[in-house]
Protein backbone atom coordinates (compact mmCIF):
# COMPACT_ATOMS: atom_id res chain seq x y z
CA UNK A 1 0.00 0.00 0.00
CA UNK A 2 1.30 3.57 -0.69
CA UNK A 3 -0.54 6.92 -0.36
CA UNK A 4 0.82 8.39 -3.28
CA UNK A 5 -1.60 5.26 -5.39
CA UNK A 6 -4.24 5.79 -2.70
CA UNK A 7 -4.29 9.42 -2.98
CA UNK A 8 -4.77 9.58 -6.81
CA UNK A 9 -6.76 6.74 -7.01
CA UNK A 10 -9.52 8.60 -5.12
CA UNK A 11 -8.83 11.77 -6.66
CA UNK A 12 -9.41 10.35 -9.91
CA UNK A 13 -13.14 8.88 -8.67
CA UNK A 14 -13.60 12.48 -7.74
CA UNK A 15 -12.42 13.46 -11.33
CA UNK A 16 -14.48 10.78 -12.93
CA UNK A 17 -17.97 12.19 -10.75
CA UNK A 18 -16.76 15.96 -11.74
CA UNK A 19 -17.95 15.12 -14.85
CA UNK A 20 -21.26 13.90 -13.97
CA UNK A 21 -22.83 16.96 -12.93
CA UNK A 22 -26.62 14.86 -12.43
CA UNK A 23 -25.10 11.91 -10.62
CA UNK A 24 -23.37 14.38 -8.08
CA UNK A 25 -26.56 16.62 -7.54
CA UNK A 26 -28.57 13.41 -7.27
CA UNK A 27 -26.13 12.27 -4.45
CA UNK A 28 -27.15 15.10 -1.98
CA UNK A 29 -30.82 15.97 -2.91
CA UNK A 30 -32.41 12.48 -3.09
CA UNK A 31 -31.67 11.88 0.94
CA UNK A 32 -33.11 15.43 1.62
CA UNK A 33 -36.17 15.31 -0.78
CA UNK A 34 -37.03 11.74 1.22
CA UNK A 35 -36.64 13.16 4.57
CA UNK A 36 -39.10 16.63 3.54
CA UNK A 37 -41.44 13.63 2.21
CA UNK A 38 -41.46 11.94 5.34
CA UNK A 39 -41.53 14.89 7.83
CA UNK A 40 -44.38 16.43 4.94
CA UNK A 41 -46.49 12.49 5.42
CA UNK A 42 -46.02 13.43 9.38
CA UNK A 43 -46.72 16.56 9.42
CA UNK A 44 -50.47 15.83 11.61
CA UNK A 45 -48.77 12.89 13.74
CA UNK A 46 -46.75 14.93 16.05
CA UNK A 47 -43.64 13.43 17.83
CA UNK A 48 -43.75 11.05 14.88
CA UNK A 49 -40.92 12.48 12.80
CA UNK A 50 -38.92 13.10 15.94
CA UNK A 51 -38.94 9.58 16.60
CA UNK A 52 -38.03 8.26 12.93
CA UNK A 53 -36.78 10.55 11.00
CA UNK A 54 -32.96 10.57 13.05
CA UNK A 55 -33.08 6.45 12.28
CA UNK A 56 -33.94 7.34 8.00
CA UNK A 57 -31.63 9.99 8.53
CA UNK A 58 -28.99 7.26 9.52
CA UNK A 59 -30.72 4.72 6.46
CA UNK A 60 -31.04 7.12 3.69
CA UNK A 61 -27.18 7.95 3.19
CA UNK A 62 -26.69 4.49 3.61
CA UNK A 63 -28.54 3.22 1.10
CA UNK A 64 -27.45 5.34 -1.23
CA UNK A 65 -23.98 4.97 -0.82
CA UNK A 66 -24.01 1.24 -0.91
CA UNK A 67 -25.81 1.06 -4.66
CA UNK A 68 -23.48 4.04 -5.95
CA UNK A 69 -20.26 2.74 -4.89
CA UNK A 70 -21.13 -0.51 -5.95
CA UNK A 71 -22.18 0.47 -9.16
CA UNK A 72 -19.09 2.51 -9.59
CA UNK A 73 -16.55 -0.56 -8.54
CA UNK A 74 -18.28 -2.70 -10.74
CA UNK A 75 -18.06 -0.69 -13.95
CA UNK A 76 -14.38 -0.46 -12.71
CA UNK A 77 -14.46 -4.39 -13.03
CA UNK A 78 -16.18 -4.43 -16.94
CA UNK A 79 -14.49 -2.05 -18.31
CA UNK A 80 -11.16 -3.32 -18.15
CA UNK A 81 -9.31 -1.12 -16.43
CA UNK A 82 -9.37 -2.77 -12.74
CA UNK A 83 -7.71 -5.90 -14.61
CA UNK A 84 -4.93 -2.76 -16.12
CA UNK A 85 -4.55 -1.35 -12.79
CA UNK A 86 -3.69 -5.01 -10.89
CA UNK A 87 -1.27 -5.78 -13.97
CA UNK A 88 0.76 -2.49 -12.84
CA UNK A 89 2.67 -2.08 -9.93
CA UNK A 90 -1.04 -1.43 -7.61
CA UNK A 91 -1.95 -2.69 -4.24
CA UNK A 92 -5.42 -4.05 -4.28
CA UNK A 93 -5.95 -1.98 -0.88
CA UNK A 94 -4.53 1.40 -2.64
CA UNK A 95 -7.89 0.67 -4.81
CA UNK A 96 -10.79 0.05 -2.03
CA UNK A 97 -9.05 2.40 -0.02
CA UNK A 98 -9.36 5.03 -3.05
CA UNK A 99 -12.75 4.47 -3.50
CA UNK A 100 -13.34 4.56 0.05
CA UNK A 101 -11.56 7.63 0.73
CA UNK A 102 -13.38 9.63 -2.49
CA UNK A 103 -16.97 7.95 -1.93
CA UNK A 104 -16.32 8.59 1.92
CA UNK A 105 -15.94 12.68 1.72
CA UNK A 106 -18.97 12.61 -0.98
CA UNK A 107 -20.76 10.40 2.12
CA UNK A 108 -19.54 13.06 4.83
CA UNK A 109 -21.18 16.30 2.38
CA UNK A 110 -24.20 14.11 1.93
CA UNK A 111 -24.63 13.64 5.39
CA UNK A 112 -23.80 16.83 6.66
CA UNK A 113 -26.48 18.25 4.28
CA UNK A 114 -29.59 15.93 5.16
CA UNK A 115 -28.89 16.21 9.03
CA UNK A 116 -28.47 19.90 8.45
CA UNK A 117 -31.67 20.53 6.56
CA UNK A 118 -33.34 17.71 8.80
CA UNK A 119 -33.15 19.51 12.04
CA UNK A 120 -33.21 23.52 10.55
CA UNK A 121 -35.72 23.48 8.26
CA UNK A 122 -37.91 20.33 8.98
CA UNK A 123 -37.78 20.88 12.56
CA UNK A 124 -35.81 17.38 13.42
CA UNK A 125 -36.48 17.66 17.24
CA UNK A 126 -33.35 15.56 18.98
CA UNK A 127 -32.64 15.55 22.75
CA UNK A 128 -28.71 14.70 22.24
CA UNK A 129 -26.09 17.09 20.27
CA UNK A 130 -26.78 17.87 16.58
CA UNK A 131 -23.00 16.67 15.96
CA UNK A 132 -23.46 13.43 17.13
CA UNK A 133 -26.64 13.18 15.08
CA UNK A 134 -24.28 14.34 11.77
CA UNK A 135 -21.29 11.99 13.51
CA UNK A 136 -23.89 8.90 13.02
CA UNK A 137 -25.38 9.89 9.62
CA UNK A 138 -22.08 9.96 8.54
CA UNK A 139 -20.40 6.79 10.04
CA UNK A 140 -23.78 5.23 8.37
CA UNK A 141 -23.01 6.85 4.93
CA UNK A 142 -19.40 5.40 5.82
CA UNK A 143 -20.29 1.94 6.16
CA UNK A 144 -22.82 1.83 3.45
CA UNK A 145 -19.64 2.94 0.96
CA UNK A 146 -17.68 0.03 2.43
CA UNK A 147 -20.64 -2.47 2.00
CA UNK A 148 -21.42 -1.55 -1.14
CA UNK A 149 -17.55 -1.85 -2.49
CA UNK A 150 -17.63 -5.41 -0.71
CA UNK A 151 -20.81 -6.68 -2.41
CA UNK A 152 -19.60 -5.22 -5.68
CA UNK A 153 -17.06 -8.16 -5.58
CA UNK A 154 -19.23 -10.54 -5.94
CA UNK A 155 -21.56 -8.81 -8.74
CA UNK A 156 -20.69 -9.81 -12.54
CA UNK A 157 -23.40 -7.37 -14.42
CA UNK A 158 -25.09 -4.29 -13.51
CA UNK A 159 -28.37 -6.35 -12.59
CA UNK A 160 -27.21 -8.34 -10.83
CA UNK A 161 -25.38 -5.44 -8.01
CA UNK A 162 -28.81 -4.01 -8.52
CA UNK A 163 -30.42 -7.21 -6.93
CA UNK A 164 -27.80 -7.12 -3.89
CA UNK A 165 -29.83 -3.98 -2.74
CA UNK A 166 -32.48 -5.94 -1.60
CA UNK A 167 -30.14 -8.65 -0.88
CA UNK A 168 -28.19 -6.90 0.88
CA UNK A 169 -29.91 -3.80 2.64
CA UNK A 170 -33.69 -4.80 2.61
CA UNK A 171 -33.34 -7.57 5.22
CA UNK A 172 -31.31 -4.98 7.56
CA UNK A 173 -33.68 -2.26 7.03
CA UNK A 174 -36.52 -4.86 8.07
CA UNK A 175 -34.55 -6.33 11.34
CA UNK A 176 -32.75 -2.92 12.08
CA UNK A 177 -35.23 -2.23 15.05
CA UNK A 178 -36.67 0.54 13.04
CA UNK A 179 -40.19 -1.40 12.89
CA UNK A 180 -39.95 -3.61 15.47
CA UNK A 181 -37.46 -2.90 18.46
CA UNK A 182 -35.28 -5.78 18.15
CA UNK A 183 -35.77 -7.11 21.58
CA UNK A 184 -38.87 -8.26 20.15
CA UNK A 185 -38.32 -9.76 17.51
CA UNK A 186 -38.84 -13.80 17.92
CA UNK A 187 -35.20 -14.77 19.49
CA UNK A 188 -33.69 -16.46 16.21
CA UNK A 189 -34.05 -13.28 14.39
CA UNK A 190 -33.12 -10.92 17.44
CA UNK A 191 -29.82 -13.32 17.05
CA UNK A 192 -29.27 -12.38 13.29
CA UNK A 193 -30.42 -8.62 14.05
CA UNK A 194 -27.53 -8.64 16.80
CA UNK A 195 -24.66 -9.36 14.27
CA UNK A 196 -25.98 -6.83 11.48
CA UNK A 197 -24.47 -3.91 11.18
CA UNK A 198 -27.43 -1.42 10.28
CA UNK A 199 -29.20 -2.81 13.72
CA UNK A 200 -25.85 -0.65 16.09
CA UNK A 201 -26.61 2.54 13.30
CA UNK A 202 -30.32 2.39 14.01
CA UNK A 203 -30.36 2.22 17.67
CA UNK A 204 -27.94 5.03 18.08
CA UNK A 205 -29.39 7.31 16.14
CA UNK A 206 -32.54 6.08 18.22
CA UNK A 207 -30.81 6.72 21.60
CA UNK A 208 -29.24 10.41 20.43
CA UNK A 209 -32.74 11.37 19.77
CA UNK A 210 -34.34 10.31 22.95
CA UNK A 211 -30.96 11.29 25.06
CA UNK A 212 -29.94 14.33 26.05
CA UNK A 213 -26.65 13.11 27.32
CA UNK A 214 -24.02 11.28 24.60
CA UNK A 215 -24.37 7.71 26.90
CA UNK A 216 -21.43 4.87 26.44
CA UNK A 217 -23.81 2.43 24.80
CA UNK A 218 -23.77 5.54 21.64
CA UNK A 219 -19.85 5.16 21.56
CA UNK A 220 -19.90 1.41 20.93
CA UNK A 221 -22.81 1.35 18.17
CA UNK A 222 -20.24 4.16 16.78
CA UNK A 223 -16.81 1.99 17.03
CA UNK A 224 -18.99 -1.07 16.38
CA UNK A 225 -20.15 0.37 12.78
CA UNK A 226 -17.26 1.98 12.18
CA UNK A 227 -15.63 -1.44 12.80
CA UNK A 228 -17.95 -3.37 9.47
CA UNK A 229 -16.62 -0.46 7.56
CA UNK A 230 -13.50 -1.32 8.32
CA UNK A 231 -13.86 -5.14 8.12
CA UNK A 232 -15.44 -4.52 4.84
CA UNK A 233 -12.56 -3.11 2.98
CA UNK A 234 -10.24 -5.49 4.28
CA UNK A 235 -12.78 -8.15 3.32
CA UNK A 236 -13.02 -6.12 -0.27
CA UNK A 237 -9.53 -5.96 -0.56
CA UNK A 238 -8.99 -9.72 -0.20
CA UNK A 239 -11.77 -10.46 -2.54
CA UNK A 240 -9.92 -8.60 -5.70
CA UNK A 241 -8.02 -11.32 -7.75
CA UNK A 242 -4.73 -10.76 -9.91
CA UNK A 243 -5.86 -13.78 -11.56
CA UNK A 244 -8.74 -15.08 -13.09
CA UNK A 245 -9.17 -18.79 -14.26
CA UNK B 1 22.49 -11.78 -20.67
CA UNK B 2 21.25 -9.24 -23.60
CA UNK B 3 20.04 -12.14 -25.52
CA UNK B 4 18.29 -14.10 -22.96
CA UNK B 5 14.74 -14.84 -24.07
CA UNK B 6 12.21 -12.26 -22.71
CA UNK B 7 9.48 -14.77 -22.61
CA UNK B 8 10.12 -18.83 -22.25
CA UNK B 9 7.07 -20.78 -22.50
CA UNK B 10 7.10 -24.84 -21.63
CA UNK B 11 4.32 -27.28 -22.35
CA UNK B 12 1.64 -24.40 -21.10
CA UNK B 13 -1.51 -25.75 -21.26
CA UNK B 14 -4.67 -23.07 -20.03
CA UNK B 15 -8.17 -24.60 -19.56
CA UNK B 16 -11.16 -21.89 -19.33
CA UNK B 17 -14.44 -23.75 -18.63
CA UNK B 18 -14.63 -27.23 -20.12
CA UNK B 19 -11.91 -26.21 -23.25
CA UNK B 20 -8.35 -25.71 -23.44
CA UNK B 21 -7.78 -22.89 -24.55
CA UNK B 22 -3.91 -23.38 -24.88
CA UNK B 23 -2.66 -26.90 -25.58
CA UNK B 24 1.58 -27.54 -24.73
CA UNK B 25 2.43 -24.65 -26.24
CA UNK B 26 6.36 -23.85 -26.11
CA UNK B 27 7.79 -21.13 -27.22
CA UNK B 28 10.72 -18.60 -26.83
CA UNK B 29 10.54 -15.12 -27.54
CA UNK B 30 13.87 -12.99 -27.46
CA UNK B 31 14.64 -9.41 -26.80
CA UNK B 32 14.16 -6.05 -29.12
CA UNK B 33 11.60 -7.89 -31.41
CA UNK B 34 8.11 -7.46 -32.48
CA UNK B 35 6.50 -11.13 -32.59
CA UNK B 36 3.09 -10.91 -34.05
CA UNK B 37 0.72 -13.39 -32.42
CA UNK B 38 -1.42 -14.50 -35.48
CA UNK B 39 -4.27 -16.73 -35.35
CA UNK B 40 -8.18 -16.66 -36.36
CA UNK B 41 -10.41 -15.23 -32.95
CA UNK B 42 -11.01 -17.72 -30.76
CA UNK B 43 -7.04 -19.48 -31.12
CA UNK B 44 -5.77 -18.55 -27.50
CA UNK B 45 -4.11 -15.46 -28.28
CA UNK B 46 -5.73 -13.08 -25.96
CA UNK B 47 -5.60 -16.39 -23.32
CA UNK B 48 -1.69 -16.44 -24.02
CA UNK B 49 -1.45 -12.75 -23.63
CA UNK B 50 -3.11 -12.59 -20.22
CA UNK B 51 -1.11 -15.69 -18.99
CA UNK B 52 2.14 -13.43 -19.69
CA UNK B 53 0.49 -10.86 -17.91
CA UNK B 54 0.07 -12.88 -15.08
CA UNK B 55 -3.71 -11.72 -14.85
CA UNK B 56 -4.52 -15.47 -16.23
CA UNK B 57 -4.05 -18.72 -14.44
CA UNK B 58 -1.73 -21.68 -15.68
CA UNK B 59 -3.19 -25.59 -15.66
CA UNK B 60 0.24 -26.96 -16.43
CA UNK B 61 3.51 -26.27 -17.91
CA UNK B 62 5.63 -22.91 -17.56
CA UNK B 63 5.89 -19.61 -18.55
CA UNK B 64 8.68 -17.23 -17.62
CA UNK B 65 8.84 -13.25 -18.67
CA UNK B 66 12.57 -12.14 -17.78
CA UNK B 67 13.78 -15.60 -16.01
CA UNK B 68 10.75 -15.12 -13.48
CA UNK B 69 7.41 -16.82 -13.44
CA UNK B 70 4.65 -14.57 -15.43
CA UNK B 71 2.94 -12.84 -12.56
CA UNK B 72 5.66 -12.31 -10.25
CA UNK B 73 5.74 -8.89 -8.60
CA UNK B 74 8.45 -7.36 -9.99
CA UNK B 75 7.31 -7.64 -13.22
CA UNK B 76 3.96 -5.34 -13.31
CA UNK B 77 6.78 -2.36 -13.27
CA UNK B 78 8.46 -3.78 -16.59
CA UNK B 79 5.41 -5.04 -18.93
CA UNK B 80 3.06 -2.82 -20.57
CA UNK B 81 -0.70 -4.41 -21.64
CA UNK B 82 -3.16 -2.78 -23.86
CA UNK B 83 -6.12 -5.07 -23.60
CA UNK B 84 -8.84 -5.85 -26.60
CA UNK B 85 -11.03 -3.26 -25.54
CA UNK B 86 -9.48 -0.09 -24.38
CA UNK B 87 -9.02 -0.03 -20.51
CA UNK B 88 -9.26 3.97 -20.12
CA UNK B 89 -12.00 5.73 -17.74
CA UNK B 90 -14.32 7.26 -20.38
CA UNK B 91 -15.68 9.72 -18.19
CA UNK B 92 -12.03 11.25 -17.82
CA UNK B 93 -10.36 13.12 -20.68
CA UNK B 94 -7.70 11.65 -22.02
CA UNK B 95 -5.17 13.78 -20.20
CA UNK B 96 -6.68 13.06 -17.04
CA UNK B 97 -6.45 9.39 -17.66
CA UNK B 98 -2.84 9.27 -18.70
CA UNK B 99 -2.19 11.68 -15.66
CA UNK B 100 -4.23 9.39 -13.36
CA UNK B 101 -1.82 6.11 -14.78
CA UNK B 102 1.60 8.11 -14.24
CA UNK B 103 0.71 8.64 -10.94
CA UNK B 104 0.16 4.84 -9.76
CA UNK B 105 3.36 4.65 -11.68
CA UNK B 106 5.32 7.34 -10.08
CA UNK B 107 6.48 9.15 -13.43
CA UNK B 108 6.71 12.59 -13.80
CA UNK B 109 3.88 14.14 -14.69
CA UNK B 110 5.52 15.12 -18.46
CA UNK B 111 5.41 11.83 -19.19
CA UNK B 112 1.63 11.74 -19.72
CA UNK B 113 1.53 14.26 -22.83
CA UNK B 114 4.67 13.03 -24.12
CA UNK B 115 2.67 9.62 -24.38
CA UNK B 116 -0.27 11.35 -25.97
CA UNK B 117 2.06 12.88 -28.57
CA UNK B 118 3.49 9.59 -29.42
CA UNK B 119 -0.17 8.05 -30.31
CA UNK B 120 -0.89 11.29 -31.89
CA UNK B 121 -3.55 12.97 -29.53
CA UNK B 122 -1.92 15.66 -28.39
CA UNK B 123 -4.92 17.85 -30.03
CA UNK B 124 -7.23 15.95 -28.05
CA UNK B 125 -5.66 15.59 -24.68
CA UNK B 126 -8.88 17.63 -22.79
CA UNK B 127 -11.22 15.74 -24.48
CA UNK B 128 -13.12 13.32 -22.68
CA UNK B 129 -11.97 9.76 -23.77
CA UNK B 130 -16.49 8.85 -23.96
CA UNK B 131 -17.14 10.72 -26.46
CA UNK B 132 -13.89 9.94 -28.73
CA UNK B 133 -13.92 7.24 -31.49
CA UNK B 134 -13.29 3.61 -31.25
CA UNK B 135 -9.59 4.02 -32.78
CA UNK B 136 -9.10 7.04 -30.76
CA UNK B 137 -9.85 5.01 -27.47
CA UNK B 138 -8.18 2.37 -28.39
CA UNK B 139 -4.93 4.85 -28.73
CA UNK B 140 -5.45 6.23 -25.28
CA UNK B 141 -5.47 2.59 -24.22
CA UNK B 142 -2.25 2.44 -26.21
CA UNK B 143 -0.44 5.49 -24.69
CA UNK B 144 -0.88 4.28 -21.03
CA UNK B 145 0.79 1.25 -22.01
CA UNK B 146 3.65 2.74 -23.09
CA UNK B 147 3.85 4.62 -19.87
CA UNK B 148 7.09 4.40 -18.25
CA UNK B 149 9.09 2.55 -21.24
CA UNK B 150 8.44 -1.06 -20.45
CA UNK B 151 10.97 -3.76 -21.62
CA UNK B 152 7.95 -5.95 -22.70
CA UNK B 153 5.06 -4.64 -24.46
CA UNK B 154 1.85 -6.85 -25.03
CA UNK B 155 -0.56 -5.70 -27.44
CA UNK B 156 -4.23 -7.18 -28.23
CA UNK B 157 -5.39 -6.14 -31.20
CA UNK B 158 -3.79 -2.50 -31.18
CA UNK B 159 -4.65 -1.52 -34.67
CA UNK B 160 -7.63 -3.11 -35.77
CA UNK B 161 -10.66 -0.69 -37.10
CA UNK B 162 -7.98 2.08 -37.61
CA UNK B 163 -7.51 4.22 -40.40
CA UNK B 164 -4.54 2.63 -42.64
CA UNK B 165 -2.20 5.82 -42.40
CA UNK B 166 -2.59 6.06 -39.01
CA UNK B 167 -2.15 2.08 -38.62
CA UNK B 168 1.15 2.39 -40.66
CA UNK B 169 2.48 5.12 -38.16
CA UNK B 170 1.50 2.71 -35.18
CA UNK B 171 3.78 0.15 -36.98
CA UNK B 172 6.55 2.90 -37.24
CA UNK B 173 6.35 3.44 -33.64
CA UNK B 174 6.31 -0.13 -32.65
CA UNK B 175 9.94 -0.29 -34.75
CA UNK B 176 11.35 2.40 -33.52
CA UNK B 177 10.20 0.98 -29.49
CA UNK B 178 11.88 -2.58 -30.85
CA UNK B 179 14.91 -0.53 -32.27
CA UNK B 180 15.10 0.98 -29.04
CA UNK B 181 15.73 -2.55 -27.37
CA UNK B 182 12.14 -3.15 -26.19
CA UNK B 183 10.51 -6.13 -27.08
CA UNK B 184 7.10 -6.49 -28.48
CA UNK B 185 3.98 -8.90 -28.82
CA UNK B 186 1.21 -8.09 -30.72
CA UNK B 187 -1.74 -10.20 -31.55
CA UNK B 188 -4.03 -9.85 -34.82
CA UNK B 189 -6.24 -12.15 -36.71
CA UNK B 190 -5.52 -9.82 -39.76
CA UNK B 191 -3.12 -11.75 -41.43
CA UNK B 192 -2.21 -8.77 -43.70
CA UNK B 193 -0.86 -7.46 -40.39
CA UNK B 194 1.61 -10.10 -40.15
CA UNK B 195 3.53 -9.14 -42.81
CA UNK B 196 4.93 -5.87 -40.44
CA UNK B 197 6.32 -8.54 -37.83
CA UNK B 198 9.70 -9.88 -38.56
CA UNK B 199 8.83 -13.44 -36.57
CA UNK B 200 5.79 -14.57 -35.94
CA UNK B 201 3.96 -17.20 -33.41
CA UNK B 202 0.76 -18.55 -35.28
CA UNK B 203 -1.78 -20.27 -33.14
CA UNK B 204 -4.77 -22.35 -33.95
CA UNK B 205 -7.53 -23.11 -31.58
CA UNK B 206 -4.96 -23.08 -28.81
CA UNK B 207 -1.98 -25.26 -30.27
CA UNK B 208 1.12 -23.32 -31.65
CA UNK B 209 1.11 -24.24 -35.72
CA UNK B 210 4.26 -22.50 -35.95
CA UNK B 211 6.91 -19.79 -34.93
CA UNK B 212 9.80 -18.06 -36.70
CA UNK B 213 10.48 -15.57 -38.71
CA UNK B 214 8.22 -15.07 -41.80
CA UNK B 215 11.59 -16.40 -44.29
CA UNK B 216 11.39 -19.28 -42.09
CA UNK B 217 7.45 -19.10 -42.42
CA UNK B 218 7.66 -18.72 -46.23
CA UNK B 219 10.42 -21.57 -47.06
CA UNK B 220 8.70 -24.12 -44.91
CA UNK B 221 5.13 -23.60 -46.63
CA UNK B 222 6.14 -22.73 -49.99
CA UNK B 223 4.10 -19.73 -49.59
CA UNK B 224 4.62 -16.25 -50.30
CA UNK B 225 1.68 -14.54 -48.23
CA UNK B 226 1.47 -15.18 -44.24
CA UNK B 227 -2.39 -15.98 -45.32
CA UNK B 228 -1.43 -18.77 -47.50
CA UNK B 229 1.12 -19.96 -45.39
CA UNK B 230 -1.41 -19.97 -42.48
CA UNK B 231 -4.23 -21.92 -44.61
CA UNK B 232 -1.30 -24.43 -45.85
CA UNK B 233 -0.24 -25.18 -42.09
CA UNK B 234 -3.80 -25.59 -41.14
CA UNK B 235 -4.57 -28.10 -43.66
CA UNK B 236 -1.28 -29.68 -42.74
CA UNK B 237 -3.29 -30.04 -39.19
CA UNK B 238 -6.28 -31.86 -40.50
Amino acid sequence: MRPRRTLATSARVLKQLGHDHRTLALLFVVPVVLLGLLAWILTDMPGVFDMIGAALLGIFPFVVMFLTTSIATLRERSSGTLERLLAMPMGKLDIILGYALSFGLLAVGQAVIASTVAVRLYGLDIAGPEWMLVLLAVANALLGTTLGLFASAFARTEFQALQFMPAFIFPQFLLCGLLVPVDRLPSVLEAVANILPLTYAVDAMQLISRQPTISAEIWTDLAIVLAFAVAAVVLGAATLRRKTK
Amino acid sequence: MHDEPVIVANELTVVRGATAALRDVTFQIRPGRITGLIGPSGSGKTTLMRAIVGTQQIISGQLKVFGLPAGSKPLRARIGYVTQSPAVYQDLTAQQNLRYFVSILGLPKSEADAALKAVDLSANAEQLVGTMSGGQRARVSLAVALLGKPDLLVLDEPTVGLDPVLRKRLWELFAELAAQGRTLLISSHVMDEAEQCPELLMLRDGRLLMHGTKQELFERTGMRTVHDAFLKLAEGEQ
